[in-house]
C-alpha cells in the first residue's frame, strides 16, 4: 500500500517537475542569452492559463483552445518584450527587477479586473479523462500522464532546437558572444526577441497544461515563479540541461516531502509534534536543498559554459 | 557642495519636528486615524532603512527582506501567545531572531553575487513564508492575533496610539542615527568601497565576505525590529507580511526614495504607503495604476524621486 502511494507520488513529482521545467526553460534561456532577469515570467504562465480558458469558452474544443492560447501567449510575450523589456536590456539588474515587478503588479491586477478574483477552471478534455491501470491496484489519471508526455516531448524538441538547428546555434553563440554574432551580420535583437517570445510560449504552455488540474486565478504564477528560480539556481543559470534535471529533482523532492515528511517525523517525535513539524519541514525542504547545493557549488550543478 | 550638504542636514531635522507634532495635527484636524497610519509608515521606514544598508551601500539586491521583518513579527506574536509581553524582552528577541536568521542564510547568500543573490534571498524569504503558513500551532495561513501590545516595564502605555507613535518615532530616529554612524565608520567605508571595486579592497587585505555578512546580519536585525513593531501595531501577525511582494515593495520604497542615502528610503516609505492609502481609498484596483507608474519611473528616472534632494552616491 505504501509502495503504491510512493509510486503515485513519484509520478506526481515527475509531473510537477515537468511543469517547472517548462517555466524554468524560458527563464534560464532569457537570462543566459540576454542577461535579463524577468520576474514577470510567472505572469506569462498565468496568461497562458487564462488564454486557454477564454479560448475554450469561445470554441468549446480543448485542442483548438490550446493552439489558440499558444499563439496568444507568443504574441503576448512579444508585445511585452516590445513594450517594456527591450528597454531594459543592458540595464542594471536592479532596474530589471523593479520594472518587471511593476509588470507583475499591473498584469495580476489586470487579470483580476478582466476575469474576476475567483478561480476559473478548464475541464479535462474527453479523450484524456478517466484513469488507467498502471499496475494492479494502481490507477492514475490519463490527463496527468498526458502532461508528463507532452512535457517530455517539449523538452526533447527544445534540445533538438538548441543543439541541432541553425537558430539554436545562433542562440548558443549569442549567449556568450553577442557582439561577434551581431558583427557576423545576424540581427541579434530579432534573435533575442524570438528567444523571449519562445520562452513566454513555453511558460504559457505550462499554464495551459496546469489549468485543468489547478485553479486558474490571478497571481497563480507567483509561487511557481519562485520554484522556477530555485530550479534555475540549482541547475545553473543559463543551462537548459541543468534546468531540466533540477526541475525533476525539485518536483520529486517537494512532492515526496509533502507526502512523507510528517510520517517520517513520527519516527522521531510524538505524533502531535510531528504534525506540527512535518509540514513546516516539507515546505522548507527544497530551499534547504538549494542552500546546500549552492554552498558547495555556488554556480549551480551544471553551470552554463562561459559564465 | 556645502549648500547641498547643509540642506541635507537640516531637512531631516525639520521633518523630525513635523513628525513629532503629527499626532497633535491629526487630532486637531479631527483625523486621529492619521496617527495610526503614520505609525505604520514609520515602521516601514525602519524596514526601508534596513534594506538600504545592504541595497544602497552594499549593492546587494535582497528580495527577502520581508522574511526578516516577518520573523521579527512572529517572535513578538509567538512570545505573546505564550504570555510573554514585556517589550524590553520581546523586541530585543525579535531583533535577535531576525539577525540570527540573516546570519545563517547569509552564509550561503552573501557568497553569491548579482542575480544569484537576488534569487537566493527571494527563495529564503519564500521559505520563511511557507514555514509560517504551515505553523499550525500559531495560526498557520490565518495568522495569529496578538491580544495586547507589548508592555514597557510592565505598563501598557503603548496601547495609547499617540504613545505608540512616539515610541516608533524615537526608534526610527535611533535607527537612522545608528545607520548613519555605521556607514560613516571605517566598517561602512569598506562596504561602500567593495561595491565600487572589489578587487582593490580585497588586495588591501580586507575580508569582504565577513564585512558583507556583518552588514547583512545587521540589516536583518533592524528589519526584525520593524517586524516586532509591526506585530504590535496591527496586533496581528500573518504570513502575508513575508510574502515576496512585500519584499518587492520595500525595494520600491528604497529605490523610489533614492538608495544609498538612508534618508531617501524614509521618504520612499512615506510616499509609497501614502500613495497606497490614497489610491486604495479610491479604487480597489489601484495596483493597475501603481504598476505602470513603477515601470515608467524605472525607465525614465533611474535615480529615484529623492535624487533631487541629494545626488551624492558615494
Amino acid at each position: 500500500m505504501s509502495l503504491m502511494l510512493m509510486a503515485v507520488q513519484s509520478l506526481n513529482g515527475l509531473q510537477l517537475g515537468i511543469l517547472l521545467f517548462l517555466i524554468a526553460a524560458g527563464l534560464t534561456l532569457v537570462f543566459g542569452v540576454m542577461d535579463f532577469i524577468n520576474l514577470a515570467h510567472g505572469v506569462q504562465y498565468m496568461a497562458g492559463a487564462y488564454f486557454a480558458v477564454t479560448a475554450w469558452l469561445l470554441t468549446g474544443n480543448f485542442m483548438i483552445a490550446v493552439i489558440l492560447a499558444l499563439a496568444a501567449s507568443l504574441a503576448f510575450g512579444l508585445l511585452l518584450q516590445w513594450l517594456v523589456f527591450r528597454h531594459l536590456m543592458g540595464r542594471d539588474h536592479l532596474d530589471q527587477v523593479l520594472a518587471t515587478f511593476g509588470v507583475i503588479l499591473t498584469l495580476n491586477e489586470a487579470a483580476r479586473m478582466i476575469w474576476g478574483p475567483s478561480p476559473l477552471s478548464l475541464p479535462i478534455p474527453e479523450a484524456l479523462s478517466g484513469s488507467i491501470v498502471l499496475m494492479p491496484g494502481l490507477l492514475y489519471p490519463v490527463y496527468r500522464i498526458g502532461i508528463i508526455a507532452a512535457g517530455l516531448a517539449v523538452a526533447l524538441l527544445l534540445w533538438l532546437l538548441i543543439a541541432r538547428t541553425r537558430v539554436g546555434m545562433l542562440v548558443r553563440a549569442g549567449a556568450t558572444h553577442a557582439p561577434i554574432v551581431a558583427a557576423l551580420g545576424i540581427n541579434i535583437d530579432r534573435l533575442f526577441a524570438m528567444v523571449f517570445g519562445f520562452g513566454a510560449m513555453l511558460a504559457g504552455f505550462a499554464g495551459m497544461m496546469a489549468a485543468p488540474i489547478l485553479a486558474v486565478e490571478p497571481s497563480m504564477g507567483d509561487n511557481l515563479l519562485i520554484l522556477a528560480f530555485v530550479v534555475i539556481v540549482i541547475g545553473g543559470i543559463g543551462s537548459v540541461r541543468g534546468a531540466f534535471l533540477a526541475a525533476l529533482i525539485i518536483g520529486f523532492v517537494d512532492t515526496m516531502g509533502r507526502s512523507f515528511a510528517t510520517d517520517l517525523m513520527k519516527l522521531f517525535l510524538s505524533p502531535s509534534a510531528a504534525n506540527d513539524v512535518g509540514p513546516a519541514l516539507a515546505s522548507m525542504l527544497i530551499y534547504i536543498l538549494m542552500a546546500v547545493v549552492l554552498f558547495f557549488r555556488p554556480a549551480g550543478l551544471f553551470p552554463a559554459r562561459g559564465t | 557642495m556645502t549648500s547641498t550638504r547643509r540642506r541635507a542636514g537640516w531637512l531631516p531635522l525639520a521633518l523630525f519636528v513635523v513628525a513629532a507634532a503629527w499626532p497633535m495635527i491629526a487630532e486637531m484636524s479631527g483625523n486621529p486615524f492619521w496617527t495610526v497610519l503614520a505609525s505604520r509608515m514609520l515602521i516601514f521606514a525602519i524596514a526601508a532603512i534596513s534594506l538600504d544598508l545592504i541595497l544602497g551601500y552594499g549593492a546587494m539586491v535582497s528580495f527577502g527582506q520581508a522574511g526578516a521583518v516577518g520573523i521579527g513579527a512572529y517572535s513578538v506574536g509567538i512570545a505573546a501567545s505564550h504570555g510573554l509581553n514585556e517589550g524590553l524582552i520581546v523586541l530585543p528577541l525579535a531583533v535577535l531572531a531576525s539577525g540570527l536568521f540573516s546570519l545563517v542564510t547569509g552564509f550561503v547568500a552573501v557568497r553569491t553575487r548579482g542575480v544569484y543573490f537576488i534569487m537566493i534571498t527571494l527563495a529564503f524569504g519564500q521559505m520563511i513564508y511557507f514555514t509560517a503558513t504551515s505553523l499550525s500551532a500559531y495560526g498557520g495561513d490565518d495568522g495569529l492575533t496578538v491580544w495586547s501590545r507589548s508592555t514597557i516595564f510592565g505598563s501598557g502605555i503603548l496601547e495609547d496610539e499617540r504613545v505608540f507613535y512616539a515610541f516608533v518615532l524615537i526608534l526610527l530616529a535611533a535607527v537612522w542615527v545608528l545607520a548613519r554612524l555605521l556607514v560613516a565608520s571605517p566598517f561602512g567605508k569598506v562596504i561602500t568601497a567593495a561595491r565600487q571595486n572589489e578587487a582593490r579592497v580585497e588586495s588591501l587585505g580586507f575580508d569582504i565576505f565577513a564585512h558583507r555578512l556583518a552588514i547583512y546580519t545587521i540589516s536583518g536585525a533592524i528589519a526584525g525590529l520593524a517586524g516586532g513593531l509591526l506585530a504590535n501595531h496591527a496586533e496581528f501577525v500573518s504570513p502575508a507580511y513575508m510574502n515576496w511582494q512585500r519584499s518587492g515593495e520595500l525595494i520600491v520604497m528604497v529605490v523610489l526614495g533614492g538608495m544609498g542615502t538612508l534618508f531617501g528610503p524614509i521618504a520612499g516609505a512615506l510616499a509609497y504607503l501614502g500613495l497606497e492609502h490614497v489610491l486604495a481609498g479610491f479604487w480597489q484596483h489601484w495596483r493597475i495604476i501603481l504598476g505602470p507608474l513603477l515601470i515608467l519611473v524605472v525607465l525614465r528616472a533611474p535615480g529615484g524621486l529623492g535624487s533631487f534632494i541629494k545626488t551624492r552616491r558615494t
